[in-house]
């Protein structure tokens, strides 16, 4: 398997702790285990009558959206707030950047409002990492999707409910279906169930839909979902964007639908209490039949809950480990 | 100093304060929390004693520390559970040591977000004075005055002992 | 004697004439900017300047076949007075400015400016190349002869695919009429579409948009079935993956007059450099994988591939600040292909006359130059020290663009002295 040394310094401190969370790419086992371990104490959290804990009370997380998605930034938004934390929206995509400024602009205009973390969403892959090069030192950058990148927070709320369900992750059998090629949820998946421990690994999708060597990221291709539903564990399905269509991917969504779409017939060809997960939203009757979707095997609402007790893991390891590098950096500066 | 600090001399005299004290209240129905680790296992102990009916509360007050800003979060943080409605009980909070007061302080934050109780007992094993806070507790095992080199830390939970050593 | 600091005598250095020729310890005559005398000849005569090339390599001057001067431009990634001097450090004497400028250079009249300018601003020489058609468009063709006429080396599309096989045959055709060499980069636009990396496991990894290696091959393979067609002498820019080496190398045995180009970067780097996202490895064509690499260093080996250029691409500082796919490609190379060939030397992966036959001769030829170090020959000639270390940074680089490939860390090879037409134009003292 692939491994990125360059992210690995990047988003780790010194001694291993989270300071950026930018991709899944070269996190170990425990580290993520740790982020599951730690939301799930969110998660007791959100159950209270109080959902707020102190953590990170004074202190300002700005979101940070090129790209709009009102979904993700609400639920970024809610878990700053639950963690104490002054936030602020910016939705970059109508505002100054569509008029030329440049993305180094925009990160000075931004800094000298005093932020502490960044929550950053871009159609550029990369952009969260070429943004945590550039940020003063002290600044956490959380990756909420880049480009075909990664959605690093998405894969692991899908790893905690998949831990929820089915407790580890040894043994277990995942397919990924539909639009790889423009997925950055399925390459964090892809990352995060191999760094747990997965099994087996199989993307379902017709070659147009598939990225060239994805097998290299530790997955398995197969064409037909009728053979890639036998003995899974957990299904994912992808959403299907229009477009893929006009760029001559697919010729049809009833096809795409008749193929690679999700109903009952097929989904009981995997195994019995096979997990159906989908990232949302959904296409009902294209990638999904609705009772499929609304069946007890869905566990498709789940996720949005434990979207918010992810978030606020990551953004309070993240905000920890930038603590530990301030200090670290004190002490450097004080002992010279 | 070590025979000063017998565990189960220090649990009778908690048990026989505290049986006193909710007398002296009239409180009859309390619920136990401790603080981890060592004041769930000694509230674990107390919980037998007084045969109470409610479950045990446990509470990690990782999410509440008021030092996030200068050591970060605790790495090994596990969720509080607190299997019973808080709001207008009488809550024992349990904890091994007491010193600054800030554990107290971070725990009846964390407590007061499950609901607003009735009243707040607090109870500890041992109290190194120091406080930073005006939190004190209602009844208390030892008082202990530490040299400088000296720490105490209450092991466990079986046995449960106390170690009192030289600090490097 | 009486016509004074005119001759010139190199000693002591070791000389590589680029044809293959290898002497240890040979002097070298220059007088009114020619080689006059080479060996014991030049021992023997007077001279008013001796430079001392003890531990050093006499070569050819270097010749770039595809640099970008940026004049005429607006000034801010580069001009022909920075990019110039930057070269002449690099050890180039001669390099041909590709015709991408703004405005593109499609006339004389722009031309004209190029050339004069150059006579004004550059210490080397400046080959401009013509645009193939008009604003680089692929629809018109240029007026071909008068670019030739107003001083062009070449024609050639620069980065921007003729994408209509009528149109670009019909090119070939009438550039054959006059015996025009054509300087293509193979390139299927409609394939490469919004890509800016080597479609491969990196670019997956890091979701990039990719160029497949038939975005090249395909146009390889169409310009070659053109040229066989037509006849033209064409030379294919910049290669960048094994199978067009390979179809190359088939045309050259079928007697296609063909020849071509690698970029110094494709020989030493792969698509594994744009991990982390570093946007200076967004090059054009991509850097592809580590066989395409070793394919390519084959193809200069066997002498299918006969130039290796500098693709040299000069930007000011804020077009490769961004996330990779909205920065603008090419590294700024002109100071470091040296280094980077001598590092391949050092790996055992080109021998010394292989890497100086590949940036002096070879491009030279494709030109129909001759420069070689011998008695008669234009003294276009490089000194430099192959053991010498420097160290590529801001203040170092000359050049506008200070993305060079390698950064801050010791790199082999300095240029001592570079002598265009006898004068020299740099000296590292």
């Amino acid at each position: 398997m692939t491994h990125d040394p360059y992210s690995h310094a990047l988003q780790l401190t010194a001694d291993g702790q989270l300071r950026h969370f930018l991709t899944l790419d070269g996190l170990g086992k425990d580290l993520l285990t740790d982020i599951l371990d730690t939301a799930d104490s969110f998660i007791e959290v959100g159950e209270r009558t109080i959902k707020n804990v102190p953590l990170l009370r004074g202190r300002t997380v700005v979101n940070l959206f090129f790209e709009s998605s009102t979904r993700t930034r609400s639920t970024f938004e809610l878990a700053a707030k639950r963690l104490s934390a002054d936030v602020l929206n910016l939705d970059i995509s109508t505002s100054a950047t569509s008029k030329g400024e440049s993305l180094s602009d925009t990160l000075l205009n931004l800094e000298a409002m005093a932020s502490d973390m960044f929550v950053v969403r871009h159609s550029q892959s990369g952009a969260p990492h070429f943004i945590a090069e550039s940020v003063t030192p002290g600044v956490a950058i959380i990756n909420a999707g880049d480009g075909r990148h990664a959605h690093p927070t998405q894969a692991m709320l899908d790893m905690l409910t998949i831990r929820q369900r089915k407790h580890n992750f040894e043994g277990l059998k995942v397919a990924i279906v539909g639009d790889i090629l423009h997925s950055r949820v399925a390459r964090s998946q892809i990352r995060a169930l191999n760094a747990l421990g997965a099994a087996e690994i199989r993307v379902i999708a017709p070659a147009t839909l598939l990225p060239s060597d994805i097998e290299a990221l530790g997955c398995r291709v197969e064409y037909n979902m009728v053979e890639g539903m036998r003995d899974l564990d957990v299904v994912i399905m992808l959403r299907l964007q229009r477009e893929r269509m006009a760029g001559a991917l697919l010729p049809s969504e009833r096809e795409f639908y008749r193929l690679y779409g999700l109903s009952q017939d097929k989904l009981a060809l995997a195994n019995p209490g096979c997990l159906v997960m989908h990232p949302g939203p959904i296409n009902r009757g294209v990638e999904i039949e609705s009772a499929v979707a609304d069946g007890p095997q869905s566990v498709i609402l789940n996720q949005v809950t434990n979207g918010i007790a992810v978030r606020m893991a990551v953004m309070s390891m993240a905000m920890s480990g930038q603590v530990e590098e301030r200090s670290r950096l004190r002490q450097e500066s004080g002992a010279l | 100093m070590t025979a000063m600090l017998d565990i189960n001399r220090l649990l009778d005299d908690l048990e026989a304060g505290l049986r006193a004290r909710l007398e002296e209240r009239a409180i009859t129905a309390p619920v136990l929390i401790g603080i981890r680790t060592g004041g769930v296992w000694l509230a674990d102990i107390l919980h037998r004693r007084l045969a109470l009916a409610d479950p045990l509360g446990e509470l990690d007050i990782s999410f509440y520390r008021d030092d996030f800003s200068r050591i970060g979060l605790n790495p090994r943080v596990t969720p509080s559970r607190l299997p019973f409605a808080t709001e207008d009980r009488d809550i024992i909070l349990v904890d091994d040591v007491i010193m600054s007061g800030r554990t107290i302080r971070a725990a009846m934050n964390e407590i007061f977000d499950y609901g607003r109780p009735a009243s707040i007992t607090l109870v500890t094993l041992i109290d190194l004075g120091a406080r930073e806070l005006p939190v004190q507790p209602d009844i208390c095992g030892r008082t202990l005055t530490l040299a400088a080199h000296q720490r105490v830390k209450l092991r466990g939970p079986d046995p449960l002992h106390i170690e009192l050593r030289d600090a490097l | 004697m009486a016509t004074g600091h005119n001759s010139l005598r190199i000693v002591g250095g070791r000389l590589l004439d680029g044809l293959g020729g290898e002497y240890a310890t040979t002097s070298l005559l220059i007088r009114d900017g020619q080689v006059v005398a080479v060996g014991e000849d030049a021992d023997r005569a007077a001279a008013d300047q001796v430079i001392d090339a003890t531990g050093c390599v006499v070569s050819p001057g270097f010749v770039d076949l595809n640099c970008n001067l940026r004049e005429p431009g607006n000034g801010q990634k580069g001009k022909i007075a920075t990019e110039t001097r930057a070269a002449a450090k690099g050890g180039y004497t001669r390099v041909c400015a590709s015709p991408e400028t703004s405005p593109v250079n499609d006339s004389g009249a722009v031309t004209h400016l190029i050339v004069d300018n150059a006579a004004l601003d550059s210490p080397i020489q400046v080959s401009p190349l013509g645009a193939l058609t008009r604003g680089l468009e692929g629809e018109l063709l240029s007026d071909m002869a008068g670019l030739v006429a107003a001083g062009c080396a070449a024609l050639s599309n620069g980065s921007r695919p003729v994408a209509n096989a009528r149109i670009l045959r019909r090119c070939m055709a009438y550039a054959q009429t006059f015996g025009f060499t054509l300087m293509l980069t193979p390139l299927n636009q409609a394939l490469a579409a919004d890509g800016y990396a080597h479609e491969g496991r990196v670019a997956t990894r890091l979701g990039l948009l990719g160029i497949p290696e038939v975005a090249e091959t395909a146009a390889v393979m169409e310009m070659l079935l053109l040229a066989e067609d037509t006849g033209v002498r064409l030379h294919l820019s910049q290669l960048s993956t094994a199978r067009s080496v390979a179809m190359v190398a088939e045309a050259q045995r079928r007697g296609v007059a063909v020849t071509a180009d690698v970029a110094m970067q494709q020989l030493v780097f792969t698509e594994e450099a744009l991990a982390g996202y570093d946007s200076r490895f967004h090059v054009r064509p991509p850097l592809r994988t580590e066989a395409d690499r070793q394919a390519l260093l084959a193809g200069v080996r066997d002498g299918v591939i006969t130039a290796i250029v500098s693709a040299h691409q000069p930007h000011d500082s804020a077009a490769k600040q961004a996330p990779v796919g909205a920065t603008e490609p090419g590294l700024s190379t002109i100071e470091s292909v040296l280094s980077l060939g001598l590092k391949l030397v050092e790996a055992a992966e080109l021998t010394l006359p292989q890497l100086v036959a590949g940036i002096t001769t070879g491009p030279a030829r494709v030109l129909g130059i001759s420069n070689g170090l011998t008695a008669g020959a234009v003294a276009d000639v490089c000194v430099f020290d192959p053991a010498a270390r420097w160290s590529a940074d801001e203040t170092t680089l000359l050049s506008s663009g200070k993305h060079a490939p390698i950064l801050q860390q010791p790199l082999p090879g300095v240029v001592r002295h570079t002598l265009c037409r006898g004068q020299v134009v740099w000296s590292a003292d």
